[in-house]
């Protein structure tokens, strides 16, 4: 090969350079424009989820899996593929609940914080990565399951860890019933 | 690879949240390219930073341009531009006839008043870039049939 196959890995780090400094410089933004935390927080998961429900249709393009069967294949599915396809990165899954639809991805290394050494202290209760949480959210939508994600530690506040968790809420068809 | 889905539908996001909150708020369209465009800035400034962390000193002016077409853009945009034009004496157009962050919008003329919003980041990413290499500039864009831009 001409090239040297150090440089590739070199340019594939800088483009996801790239997505992390432009992340940042939308959070910082989006301080800028709004005093709350609660604003902050709602706006970038409100632009997750949009992006989520694109994101799937990339997702099942390139990676051509087969359906999921079971709550704890798909929470599997999001850890080991699509994180590891996105961000680089493999975080665990642990089931948290006995019913089986509460799961948390435990992210020890997150690519998004990177260049982030601490929140400023007027942001304390600033969720830096909510994209995420809108991202899954919205992805498992458009395979037609409804789930609510959260942080459930995050290690910009003083965690050990990075957690996500989320819980699968009852199917939408079974809701529909209910309203009409 | 998978990243630069990432970076496009985060980018298409950002520049359809900025200009929702605006319709909703108070402010003009002028701030939220203004926004767009500093954001791009100090992504520039950043992203230049690490990508000439090993490379040599650059000769001169036309030599920084060219390492911008060619290995910045690729980098970015996993194209090189496809022409670049000088009149020697300061002003430089780059141009891309399939610029990554245009192509999934149309081809031709139709939405071409929106182009503008899309542009704006990547004109602050190459002012960021240039303005950390110790050049000062003001970078404008063009688009006069997608997904071509100047």
């Amino acid at each position: 090969m001409s090239r040297s196959p150090g440089r590739k890995q070199e340019n594939h780090k800088i483009s996801r350079e790239l997505f992390v400094l432009t992340y940042g410089a939308l959070v910082a933004q989006l301080c800028k424009d709004y005093e709350k935390d609660e604003d902050v927080n709602a706006c970038l998961d409100r632009m997750g989820y949009s992006i989520g429900i694109r994101l799937i249709d990339d997702f099942l393009a390139r990676s051509a899996v087969k359906k999921c069967r079971s709550y704890s294949e798909t929470a599997d599915m999001i850890a080991q593929v699509a994180f590891k396809m996105y961000l680089g990165i493999t975080p665990s899954v642990s089931c948290s609940s006995a019913t089986g639809n509460e799961f948390s991805l435990i992210l020890d290394k997150n690519p998004l914080v990177e260049f982030v050494e601490e929140l400023p202290a007027e942001r304390a209760s600033l969720c830096y990565c909510n994209l995420l949480c809108g991202v899954i959210r919205g992805a498992l939508e458009m395979v037609h399951l409804a789930a609510e994600v959260t942080f459930l530690q995050d290690r910009l506040k003083g965690d050990a860890v990075t957690e996500i968790g989320i819980t699968f809420l009852r199917k939408p068809e079974d809701r529909k019933h209910r309203r009409n | 690879m998978a990243d630069e889905a990432l970076f496009l539908l985060l980018h298409s996001e950002m520049v359809a949240g900025l200009y929702r909150a605006a319709e909703q708020g108070e402010g003009e369209n002028g701030r939220c390219t203004t926004k767009l465009e500093s954001m791009g800035f100090r992504v520039g400034q950043g992203l230049i930073e690490r990508f000439t962390k090993d490379t040599a000193r650059f000769k001169d002016e036309l030599d920084i341009m060219k390492f911008i077409c060619k290995d910045f853009w690729t980098t970015v945009f996993k194209k090189q531009i496809d022409n670049l034009r000088t009149n020697h004496q300061g002003i430089y157009v780059l141009q891309d006839n399939k610029f990554r962050l245009l192509t999934q919008m149309s081809v031709g003329k139709q939405y071409l008043e929106h182009a503008p919003k899309y542009l704006a980041f990547t004109c602050g990413l190459i002012r960021g870039g240039l303005s950390n290499l110790g050049i000062k500039s003001i970078v404008t864009a063009e688009v006069s049939s997608m997904p071509a831009c100047k």
